[in-house]
């Protein structure tokens, strides 16, 4: 039975992330109609988080695959185990054995490593499959990918067809530094994971941030918001902002507008590059400030 | 079912009539979405329907969030989808439609059945609205009627238009068509180049044991493997302002090559302001691309402003089309009506995301000519390679520096 989209935004809450409506319906659908999900959006906005609270919610393991560019079979789905290879070669030699014997030892399950893909349709509880950042691997890679989202089988031309034993949740997430093929669009479901409303981060950020009260959280987020809102080179995602509360926190800050000097001085915690960190300078600190109730 | 319960004995005797009116709804919903560009294949449109009997999407704000999980398929799909969702299913920014007498108003928490009952009589007229929708500007039919007619002018000024001093119409076609082979050229040249440099560093674990079987397991010939070479990526921004007008049209012809045979390829014109090019010029046969590019590039013949399409490139385009192994080729004179400071500024910015950058200038080939313009002299501390393209010659020398990279 599916959950509704109510039932699961809380779970998922429980587990400490904060899903907007968007995110919980897509989910519900992914449970329904067995799909991937894609998630895009900018650097730093919690599409991995997604998929670990996902785990979390389901009691289950989070297998990732990390992509890059040149990722293969071997290191996606399976390889064979050399070193083992080599050595049962050398102790058969003396058993009189056929050639087409030792063949088949060697190619066996005994020898096989299981990779990401492969480890993911082979447990026997349905784990959660994140597939990072899938835009950094290459075409060919998304066409295997491809097939085994649709099939959930694996060949190995050594060894025959492995079947999946249960069928992953799997979530995959792109930075859109290349664009996706259609097919594999097409597959999944999509949700765009825009940065929180200051509403939502600042819910994160108490359910993140031990300790801190929920009139500090709002006036962070709120800056948060406006500081987005100006031209910066590297937009700071949510996790800058958790950094930067607890760092507040830990600083003995109870009101923004009381601690202007220590809220200019911690700004590292969400400036990244040389030109944001010099474009804000106290005056800008000042009127962003300004605008926090 | 999760339809509304006071009228519970009339949706029993039409259970099968309101069945079938929801599969024709959503079938008009899948028809207008297709034609607003989405990718919406028979898998989608059984999962809708399944959606649609669930009850998850008991009211029309989880069906629309649900709907635009299942159809978008990348971020301009999840922007343009609301719009069209509430245009189709709750009667909203639809301009000319006549409201049914005892139409509720209510926007929210309506029921399937409510929404069906209340459309279902006109779909037919509802859906050719949706597509008259304003602030709907991909409207595939018109662009394609109005198209062939701009783009066949313009495609005739191109060809009016010469390489500064060719002017039979035979020849400069036969300079276009060896700026095309040019390019193709270099590709082939360019991947063979590739081969030849894998080494390998590392052995190939796999297919040495796998060939060892047959020696009985002594691997006697080693396979060694080594990091696949990336491809170069060639961004192009091709100046089509005024002053280059001499030179547009063979050009175009040589980047229509480019894109062609290079896997790895984006274009981009600029005059006043920046497109994006690469899909009209990915059609095979060379007049239609240009015909579909003229489209495009309305505007061409203006001032240009060199800086400002330099940011628009930086701000949208830049992290997508750029990595680490690109090359962008600017193909422009340099006469640039902006700031030169906001010029230097862009090149700078663009100099530290990409490998090389090579400005190619007509200009140079010119007796005399010396880069002094504002905009060209910012431009310069940031550009590698600065070389003349005012003949063909001048473009084939640009194939070792690339074959370098």
């Amino acid at each position: 039975m599916t959950p509704t989209k109510t039932d699961l935004a809380k779970a998922l809450a429980d587990t400490g992330y904060i899903a907007d409506d968007g995110l919980a319906m897509a989910l519900v659908l992914t449970e329904m109609l067995k799909r991937p999900l894609l998630l895009e959006g900018e650097a730093g906005v919690g599409k991995t988080e997604v998929a670990k609270a996902l785990a979390r919610l389901h009691e289950t393991d989070l297998i990732r695959l990390q992509c890059y560019e040149g990722l293969d079979r071997s290191d996606a789905i399976y390889e064979w185990n050399y070193q083992r290879q080599l050595l049962a070669i050398k102790a058969h030699e003396g058993s009189g054995e056929s050639a087409a014997q030792i063949e088949d030892a060697i190619f066996s399950e005994k020898y096989l490593l299981e990779r990401p893909l492969l480890a993911a349709i082979r447990r026997e509880r349905p784990p959660v499959l994140l597939i990072d950042e899938i835009d950094r691997a290459d075409e060919e890679f998304e066409a295997f990918l491809l097939e085994i989202l649709s099939d959930f089988q694996v060949s190995i031309p050594e060894m025959g067809t492995i079947e999946a034993r249960s069928v992953p949740r799997v979530v995959l997430t792109s930075n859109g530094t290349r664009e996706l093929s259609d097919a594999l669009r097409r597959r999944c479901l999509y949700h765009y994971v825009d940065y929180p409303t200051p509403d939502r981060e600042a819910r994160i950020l108490l359910s993140r941030v031990e300790g801190l009260d929920a009139a500090l959280a709002l006036q962070v987020a709120q800056l948060m918001g406006t500081l987005r809102k100006e031209d910066l080179a590297k937009v700071p995602g949510v996790a800058e902002t958790i950094d930067w509360a607890t760092a507040l926190l830990g600083l003995g800050t109870r009101n923004l507008h009381e601690d202007r000097e220590l809220v200019f001085e911690t700004l590292s915690c969400v400036l990244k590059t040389r030109e944001d960190s010099t474009r804000v300078t106290r005056e800008v600190a000042d009127r962003l400030l300004g605008r926090v109730a | 079912m999760a339809f509304a319960a006071p009228r519970a004995l009339h949706t029993i005797e039409t259970r099968d009539d309101l069945g079938a009116a929801l599969r024709l709804r959503l079938a008009g919903f899948l028809h207008s979405l297709r034609d607003s560009g989405f990718k919406v294949g028979l898998a989608e449109s059984r999962d809708a329907l399944s959606l649609l009997l669930s009850p998850q999407a008991a009211s029309a704000r989880d069906l629309k969030a649900g709907f635009r999980a299942l159809f978008c398929g990348r971020l301009s799909d999840w922007r343009a989808f609301d719009e069209i969702f509430d245009a189709y299913w709750l009667d909203r920014g639809v301009k000319g439609v006549i409201k049914t007498s005892g139409t509720s108003t209510k926007t929210g928490g309506k029921t399937l059945r409510e929404m069906a009952e209340q459309q279902g009589t006109r779909r037919d007229t509802l859906a050719n609205d949706v597509d008259r929708q304003p602030g709907e500007e991909d409207e595939p039919q018109d662009e394609e009627a109005t198209g062939r007619r701009e783009g066949a002018s313009l495609a005739e000024n191109l060809e009016r238009v010469d390489f500064r001093k060719i002017s039979d119409p035979e020849q400069l076609e036969a300079a276009h068509a060896l700026a095309e082979r040019l390019a193709r050229a270099m590709r082939v040249r360019l991947t063979r180049r590739d081969r030849q440099m894998r080494k390998g560093p590392r052995l190939d674990l796999r297919r040495t044991i796998r060939r060892s079987i047959a020696q009985g397991g002594t691997p006697l010939s080693l396979v060694r493997k080594g990091p696949r070479e990336k491809q170069l990526r060639l961004v192009i921004l091709l100046d089509a302002s005024g002053s280059m007008s001499n030179y547009t049209g063979v050009f175009t012809r040589f980047v229509h090559g480019l894109l062609d045979s290079f896997r790895e390829a984006e274009a981009f014109l600029f005059h006043t302001r920046l497109v994006h090019v690469s899909a009209a010029l990915k059609e095979r046969n060379a007049g239609r691309a240009l015909d579909r590019l003229g489209l495009m590039a309305q505007g061409v013949g203006g001032g240009t402003k060199i800086g400002e399409a330099l940011t628009q490139f930086n701000a949208w385009h830049a992290a997508r089309v750029i990595h680490s192994r690109t090359c962008v080729i600017i193909l422009s004179d340099g006469y640039d009506t902006g700031e030169p400071e906001r010029m230097g500024r862009e090149m700078a910015a663009l100099r530290r995301r990409c490998k090389r950058i090579v400005w190619l200038n007509p200009l140079i080939g010119w007796d005399g000519y010396e880069p002094v313009t504002g905009g060209m002299v910012a431009a310069l501390h940031h550009v590698d390679l600065f070389a003349p393209a005012h003949n063909l010659a001048s473009l084939a020398a640009l194939e070792p520096y690339l074959a370098t990279l």
